[in-house]
């Protein structure tokens, strides 16, 4: 198949026009002997050839859709309304690009307002930027963030063990070249948080910011209060990354005196995917705007006085500051902006507090009956939204193959792979995606898992 | 007030459809006992968010819609952004349940199928650069620069060194000087001589073991072959400086040269640009990176790898310079440029950049007559002209732009490169007709005649769009970046 439209008479007449016979004639500038090489590839297909291809390769995989799946760790099944996905594909926001032209783009810009604001509604913060990669990327700029907010006078990063350990890679990955020291702050063994007497030990004048999750990689609660009130203490900035459904119960970070608040808005009505392209929600304060990566929209008039966006406060962005710039960002993920823009609009203030009760009360649900089996107990104490860790008297990698080789369920997401000390802890999740019946299938297989230690009683 | 606009759009935000009390979407009513929820102090008390019904949501983003242009409405020549035409089969491919309901944490056996489009996908961009280990973990560009020059950093730091510098040239996206200094480098800007081509002279002058390496754009932002490649990827490896290419202007080069073959070390990709992954309104691209065989220990940790007939993600990377994201990347993007890729073939794939630089210089030959050409020689996937002719005359390229608009077709990228005066940077892409690109030659023609005997036309334009020309200014001194209930207008 080609996409490329032109008849040979008029590649004639193209090349008439220019002044060369061939189409190759046009590559004369690069050297010979490098000149259209050979590659090593196969040749093309039609549609239909590729499509019963690629159906292949799907199927393939086996989809959370047909098999009930408890898997959480940053990545949530959560229901995608029908309007979303057909508004999404509209060509017209699919097919543009970046909106530099205002006057026919603002489809785009007035979705990245209202995208903007929504994300200050929900995180109780002032301002938004028009969205980063993902929530681990967002984190990693909010850190590079902290340090400029100190004119870079303060290098030293608090970062909670309870923050997700793939999002604590992606903060060493951005900051390696920087002179930034990363300190590791443990979480309490008890109750799965941060351990405050452990931040208020490592905290120093040179700390420019504590950085945690919330609710955290393990579920748990964060007390924001105690932890936002240590890190301005000592004048260092208060960096939260959030779940944005448990916000749809919680206090907002913003609530809590946080400078940036960053998250994966995955969870708002985007499908799994594999792991992207998902997309990184930022906001912060309006007095530290101008040190804030990425693209915003902004609201002014057109030469007739009528209401219209544009992009603004550009004198961040790499196009016009280069190295000065506050990140090298370019494209953002705005389509999956988009879709959380459409998402938010159509469950709105009662559909959102919906999921996150229905999470709530399902993984609590979850819970109760799992740790009713012998050996397996809640590791931590404290209150959680929708995700927890349990204790396991088997290795929840084991349980997991077992789950999955005769149930066909995807089973929870075994700590040991990032934690060496939580040996037989699994994490696991439940959303409105879980039925009552699946639940139960779980928690039933689990009981009847041939490899359970024999009851004690 | 009553809508008096009829079917010219006009559309409030979404908050202000809002009315207290309504709904849109229903959940499902709960099927498990309540729990008790967790003490008053750590719930919210209101949640601000909008109120509308499923009809408003439908016709609000629709009718938002409908104030965008896109590649599906017509010919959107933006330079170094490759709007090509997007097929729809990508989409009905990558939107297929066993591609889009996967967790990233699923067992490796239960996703061999994704898993073997990913190594497939590495495989075939390997080839296409001349460098065989990729990483399709970069969610964009820029994210594959980063990576890049993160690269370039363990590189040094492997050898136990630690250098300062990384030349980039003076025609350069702003990506590359802003990614340079993430990584704690500073940037050294080489000139471009008057050909076109980076000034060989500047650059061994601007050499010394400080050096980490450069950035290089090939062809150039403007739309030009470095005709000196080889000796610039000699210079730099004199020093044993490491070569990053930006990949943004690849669609010019499939089939055409390795960058591999041409002493390039590091690549990125715009899967988004050259494979036809929609844009989005900004994205989520997808920014693959490809290396050196004996740079793949540094990679971002995990590579899809392969062991007999099974697929995996590889983690066991002791000198890769970690993750730069999340999972595995952008994967759904992933499958849409693997469609398009398999689907061209390697003879269509070699069609598409020759075809694109066809069109790029059939637009040349037939608008320098009237528009300076700064670089008067064939270009590649993209021709920059320079609108100082029309200025002269009061007319600035901003003008030409808004005016391309009242004929229905989007605007190139102007005023970038930022070396070139006025600059209008032209690429129409290989999925356009002789039939449109005539359409655009002959509106191009007729702005500089506007230009002439009509200027005001050109200055006022757009004239029929829903809105016309904004307020910037305004927008950066008084920033108004969202809706709050106060400030409802």
């Amino acid at each position: 198949m080609r996409y490329t439209p032109h008849t040979e008479a008029e590649r004639q007449a193209m090349l008439k026009a220019i002044g060369v016979e061939r189409i190759e004639d046009l590559f004369a500038d690069i050297p010979a002997q490098v000149r259209f090489p050979s590659l090593d590839l196969p040749e093309g297909m039609s549609e239909l050839e590729a499509q019963r291809l690629f159906a292949a390769l799907a199927a393939e995989n086996a989809t959370v859709a047909t098999h009930p799946c408890f898997l959480g760790a940053g990545a949530y099944y959560h229901f995608t309304p029908a309007l979303l996905t057909h508004l999404l594909f509209r060509g017209e926001f699919y097919t543009a690009y970046t909106p530099y032209q205002p006057e026919i783009s603002q489809g785009t810009l007035q979705v990245i307002f209202e995208f903007q604001t929504l994300v200050c509604q929900l995180t109780g913060m002032d301002v938004a930027n028009a969205s980063m990669y993902d929530g681990s990327t967002a984190l990693a700029e909010a850190a590079l963030m902290a340090v400029r907010l100190t004119r870079s006078r303060r290098t030293r990063l608090l970062i909670s063990e309870a923050v997700h350990p793939e999002y604590r890679d992606v903060v060493a990955t951005y900051s390696q070249g920087m002179d930034i020291e990363l300190v590791p702050i443990p979480f309490d063994r008890r109750n799965g948080t941060t351990d405050v007497e452990a931040v208020r030990a490592a905290l120093n004048e040179h700390t420019a910011a504590l950085i945690v999750q919330y609710p955290n990689f393990f579920g748990q609660i964060e007390p924001l209060g105690q932890l936002g009130e240590l890190i301005h203490g000592v004048g260092g900035h208060f960096v939260v990354s959030a779940d944005p459904v448990a916000l749809g119960l919680l206090k907002p970070p913003g609530d809590f005196g946080a400078d940036i608040v960053t998250a994966e808005g995955q969870s708002l009505g985007i499908p799994l995917m594999y792991g992207g392209p998902y997309v990184g929600l930022f906001a912060t304060r309006m007095k530290h705007v101008r040190q804030m990566p990425g693209r915003v929209a902004g609201q002014t008039v057109d030469i007739e006085g009528r209401r219209g966006f544009v992009l603004t406060l550009q004198a961040r962005e790499q196009h016009i500051r280069r190295e000065k710039a506050t990140s090298n960002i370019c494209t953002n993920e705005a389509l999956i902006a988009t879709a959380v823009t459409i998402y938010l609009s159509a469950v709105g203030r009662h559909g959102l507090r919906q999921v996150a009760n229905l999470c709530y009360h399902k993984a609590h649900y979850l819970a109760q009956r799992l740790t009713a089996l012998d050996g397996y107990e809640l590791a931590f104490e404290g209150p959680f939204v929708r995700e927890f860790a349990v204790r396991t008297p088997v290795p929840p990698a084991e349980l997991n193959r077992y789950l999955w080789e005769t149930h066909g369920i995807i089973g929870g997401y075994d700590l040991e792979r990032a934690y060496p000390e939580l040996k037989n802890h699994w994490l696991l999740t439940a959303t409105e995606m879980n039925a009552r019946a699946d639940i139960d299938r779980l928690v039933e297989a689990v009981a009847g898992y041939p490899g359970s230690p024999a009851p004690s009683r | 007030m009553p809508n008096t606009y009829g079917f010219v759009p006009r559309e409030p935000l979404i908050f202000e459809h809002s009315v207290p009390g309504r709904r849109g979407v229903e959940l499902p009513p709960l099927d498990v006992p309540e729990a008790e929820l967790p003490p008053e102090e750590y719930l919210r008390d209101e949640l601000p968010l909008p109120e509308v019904s499923e009809t408003d949501v439908v016709r609000h983003f629709t009718r938002l819609s409908q104030l965008n242009f896109a590649v599906d409405i017509g010919f959107y020549p933006l330079g170094s952004c490759t709007m090509k035409y997007n097929p729809k089969v990508n989409d009905a491919i990558a939107n297929l349940a066993g591609f889009l309901h996967l967790h990233p944490y699923q067992d490796e056996t239960t996703v061999q199928g994704i898993l073997r489009l990913m190594y497939e996908l590495q495989a075939w961009l390997g080839e296409i650069a001349g460098l065989p280990a990729v990483t399709l973990q970069p969610s964009a560009g820029a994210h594959g620069e980063l990576t890049g020059v993160l690269i370039i950093h363990a590189y040094h730091t492997s050898k136990g060194r630690r250098r300062h510098v990384i030349l980039v040239p003076d025609s350069a996206h702003g990506t590359n000087p802003a990614t340079v200094a993430m990584v704690g480098y500073r940037t050294v800007s080489i000139p471009t001589g008057a050909d076109g081509n980076m000034d060989l002279d500047a650059l061994k002058a601007a050499l010394n073991e400080d050096v980490a390496g450069l950035m290089i754009t090939n062809p150039s932002t403007l739309g030009l072959f470095e005709e000196h490649i080889l000796e610039v990827a000699e210079a730099i490896h004199s020093v044993d400086g490491l070569i990053y290419m930006d990949g943004a202007n690849m669609n010019a080069m499939v089939g055409v040269a390795k960058p591999g073959d041409l002493g390039m070390d590091i690549l990125h990709y715009n899967l988004h640009k050259t494979f036809s992954v929609p844009h989005g309104g900004g994205g989520p691209g997808a920014g693959a990176t490809a290396v050196r065989a004996d740079l793949a220990r540094f990679l971002p940790v995990p590579v899809v790898a392969k062991e007999g007939d099974r697929y995996y993600l590889d983690y066991d990377r002791p000198e890769s310079i970690g993750r730069v994201r999340a999972f595995y990347g952008n994967v759904n993007n992933m499958v849409r440029g693997y469609v398009y890729m398999r689907m061209l073939g390697r003879e269509g794939l070699e069609d598409m950049s020759r075809t694109a630089v066809l069109n790029a210089n059939y637009i040349r030959v037939q608008l320098q007559d009237l528009y300076d050409l700064p670089y008067d020689r064939i270009c590649k996937h993209e021709v920059v002209f320079s609108g100082k002719r029309q200025a002269k005359k009061g007319v600035r390229t901003l003008d030409i732009a808004k005016r391309l608009i009242d004929f229905g077709i989007h605007p190139p990228t102007i005023y970038f490169p930022l070396i070139v005066e006025e600059a209008l940077m032209i690429e129409p892409t290989e999925t356009e007709s002789k039939a449109t690109l005539d359409h655009f030659i002959a509106v191009m023609r007729r702005i500089a005649e506007e230009a002439e005997i009509d200027p005001d036309t050109v200055r006022s334009a757009p004239h029929v769009t829903p809105v016309r020309r904004l307020d910037e200014a305004r927008a950066a001194r008084r920033p108004v970046l969202r809706w709050t209930p106060e400030g409802a207008s």
